[in-house]
């Protein structure tokens, strides 16, 4: 137990398209400790979910996973059947952005938290396991949990419905959690009770999370660690403090500038300019050289390797320097 | 609900009277001299024949008083006496609907259950080969018109194979089982006579399928198309996330979806079984509507044409009521409101 729970190195997702390959994952090295919460944060499109899609094998048919993939020591990758039914739901639970839609319409919350208990626990009684939903509902703090039971999703407003979700990930007691955008779907409020059920989750069972997000907001207060993604690669790694105040990467600073603050008026509404790049067809070079305004010569012909620099895994040319390139340059 | 289902139901007796009226007009808009069938060629010429045939079957009154006068007698239950069989249409019809139900319901479950087989199959292996087979199979029965199918059926497999029996709902010189549901198949095993049951199951086995072959297209189309949008769904991959095995994602999940959809067809599958029937019961010598309905409109025999328009729209009518109401039933965002 002395390992890391989950570790990825040079995790690879390949798409093959109708004219081409769409290389949306293209060597991701990560780690997650047993307990500990990892944010990755990146634009919408940077590889985020598939990449956490692609260690359960929940990807479309014309997806390739590559690389390595270790869970508790063991690798997943390319595991079918039985030991990859036993992952899904069952060490691994996974929540999913849009709680409108990641739920049956036509099933009650109780007969779809029932499934996931049963899936695993095929021998526990019809009462035992709906004990158990009833448990379950009550975790994530789903008032009259007894009542809830014979809901339909349309029933129930989003922050239930992911309430919902959240408790059938959570249905087989998962070492990992991995939470894809879980608050992205819903009003400001509600993404405030969805995020306290799940710090309060870590707190009581030590759960060890992932969490995907565009908002580096929103890790603020949850994750002890963030990796930002940008075209398919990490970029940058750090303690979440350390991402706020002393990051390396350009991408990472133009996230930031993304946030909302209160000693700025208003904001920046395209703090980054331009768009991501295609993946069936990236540039040589750092793939973030069109847009960064610290970019010089060689970004444009040699691709940045992740290195330390101070307390940052960065991959940039010009760290540590880039940054304050950056504010120099009065951006 | 209720109220869905009282609204439903409140549109019914229009919707009747629609179908009334309709089946009259029907009968009166064949452009054909109904004296001749009744009278026969030779009597034409006799004014005083003609004059008391008029006046007997009421065709020298107006059409609104013909109307009213049909109206009245509906209401009594009467639909007249057939200008061809002389017997009240109303006998004749109940003689001949378990026939054509049983037709109907065999092909429909052909239709159904082959229509739903298909569709899964087809879209676990979308744009293989065998999917492409399965859909040119299921598009062959849909677009073939049921008269060759059936010729070509009774051709093959009759004439040429002898695998199956000859047309007619009975072999000759065999009396049907005593009345009870008036299906054969179902009165033969109530009365304990299993061999007549195995009879009548294999006269009843070709007609069905050349039917139901007709039908099975639409419905597997649709299944495909459903389970394939079904399939890409969120809730799908939630499923599949929980750790549950492919065949409960597949059955559990996205087969139950993809039925709803379906459901909605099922009304128009039966007017396609209807339609059908007349050519099918014609081709296999099926004592049943179908065949009525073609003897009536050889004859011009009014009453019995009407009364075949009516029996047509009341299946219609139903079938989709039907529907509606297992759709409702089926779908929780319309049951629970
Ligand atoms: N089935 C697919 N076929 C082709 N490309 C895909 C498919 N699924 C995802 N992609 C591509 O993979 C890239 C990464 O997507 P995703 O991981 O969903 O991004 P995000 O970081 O927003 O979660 C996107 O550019 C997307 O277009
Ligand atoms: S390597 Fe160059 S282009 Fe890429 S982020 Fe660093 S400075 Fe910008
Ligand atoms: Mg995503």
């Amino acid at each position: 137990m002395t390992g890391p729970l989950l570790s990825l190195s040079g995790l690879t997702v390949d798409f093959s398209v109708g004219d081409g390959v769409v290389h949306a994952v293209r060597g991701v090295d990560l780690d997650v400790n047993h307990g500990e919460v990892v944010g990755l944060v990146g634009e919408s499109g940077s590889g985020k979910s598939v990449t956490m899609l692609g260690l359960l094998g929940l990807l479309a048919p014309n997806a390739r996973v590559g690389g390595s993939a270790l869970f508790d020591g063991t690798e997943i990758l390319g595991l079918t059947g039985k030991p990859l039914r036993a992952l899904r739901g069952g060490r691994i639970g996974m929540i999913f952005q849009d709680p409108m839609t990641s739920l049956n319409p036509v099933l009650t919350i109780g007969r779809q938290l029932a499934e996931a208990i049963e899936a695993h626990q095929p021998t526990l009684t019809g009462k035992r396991v709906r004990a158990r939903v009833q448990e379950l509902l009550e975790m994530v703090s789903i008032p009259n949990a007894a009542e809830r039971i014979a809901a339909y999703p349309h029933e129930l407003s989003g922050g239930m419905r992911q309430r919902v979700v959240i408790a059938m990930a959570l249905a087989n007691e998962p070492e990992l959690l991995i939470a894809d955008e879980p608050t992205t779907a819903l009003d400001v409020t509600i993404q405030a009770q969805i995020l306290d059920v799940l710090a309060d989750l870590r707190q009581r069972t030590n759960t060890a999370m992932v969490i995907i997000t565009h908002d580096l907001g929103l890790v603020a207060g949850v994750a002890d660690r963030v990796n930002v993604m940008y075209a398919g690669r990490v970029v940058e790694r750090a303690e979440v403090d350390e991402i706020f105040h002393k990051h390396q990467h350009p991408y990472t600073a133009g996230l930031l500038r993304c946030l909302p603050r209160l000693d700025r008026r208003g904001i920046d509404l395209d703090p980054i300019g331009g768009a991501p790049p295609r993946l069936d067809r990236l540039p040589e070079g750092c793939a973030f050289a069109p847009r960064c305004r610290a970019a010089i010569d060689e970004c444009l012909v040699r691709d940045p390797m992740l290195r330390m620099v101070g307390a940052s895994v960065v991959a940039c040319h010009r760290a540590p320097d880039a940054v304050a390139s950056l504010t120099g340059a009065g951006a | 609900m209720k109220r869905y289902i009282l609204a439903r139901l409140a549109i019914v007796p229009f919707l009747l009277f629609g179908i009334v009226t309709v089946a009259f007009i029907i009968s009166r808009l064949i452009p054909a001299d109904p004296l001749t069938s009744i009278v026969g060629e030779r009597a034409m010429g006799n004014p005083e024949v003609i004059a008391a045939a008029k006046s007997k079957w009421g065709l020298d009154k107006s059409v609104p008083e013909q109307y009213w006068a049909y109206l009245s007698n509906l209401v009594r239950g009467d639909l007249g006496t057939s200008f061809r069989t002389k017997n009240s249409v109303v006998s004749d019809l109940a003689e001949r609907i378990p026939a054509t139900l049983e037709l109907a319901v065999t092909a429909m479950i052909i239709g159904g259950v082959g229509g739903v087989l298909l569709g899964k199959f087809s879209a676990r292996r979308k744009d293989r080969p065998a999917d492409h087979a399965a859909r040119v199979f299921a598009l062959v029965g849909s677009s073939l018109p049921v008269f060759w199918t059936g010729l070509a059926a009774l051709f093959l497999l009759y004439a040429r194979l002898g695998v199956f029996p000859g047309p007619g709902r009975l072999p000759s010189r065999v009396d049907p089982p005593p009345q009870v549901t008036g299906f054969y198949t179902i009165d033969a095993l109530l009365d304990g006579d299993v061999s007549l049951f195995w009879q009548c199951l294999a006269r009843l086995i070709l007609p069905a399928a050349v039917l139901g072959w007709a039908i099975m297209g639409s419905i597997s189309r649709l299944v495909r198309a459903s389970m394939l949008d079904e399939m890409h769904s969120d809730y799908v991959r939630t499923a599949r996330a929980k750790g549950l095995r492919e065949r409960a994602v597949m059955r559990g999940h996205v087969l139950r979806n993809a039925l709803l959809p379906v459901l909605t067809i099922v009304g128009f599958s039966f007017a396609t079984l209807l339609t059908g029937a007349v050519l099918t019961e014609t081709i296999f010598e099926w004592n049943g509507v179908g065949s009525y309905a073609v003897a009536a409109t050889r004859n011009l025999d009014y009453p019995a044409i009407n009364a075949v328009c009516l029996f047509g729209g009341v299946v219609f009518l139903l079938s989709n009521l039907a529907t509606d109401l297992l759709y409702a039933l089926a779908d929780p965002k319309v049951r629970l409101t």
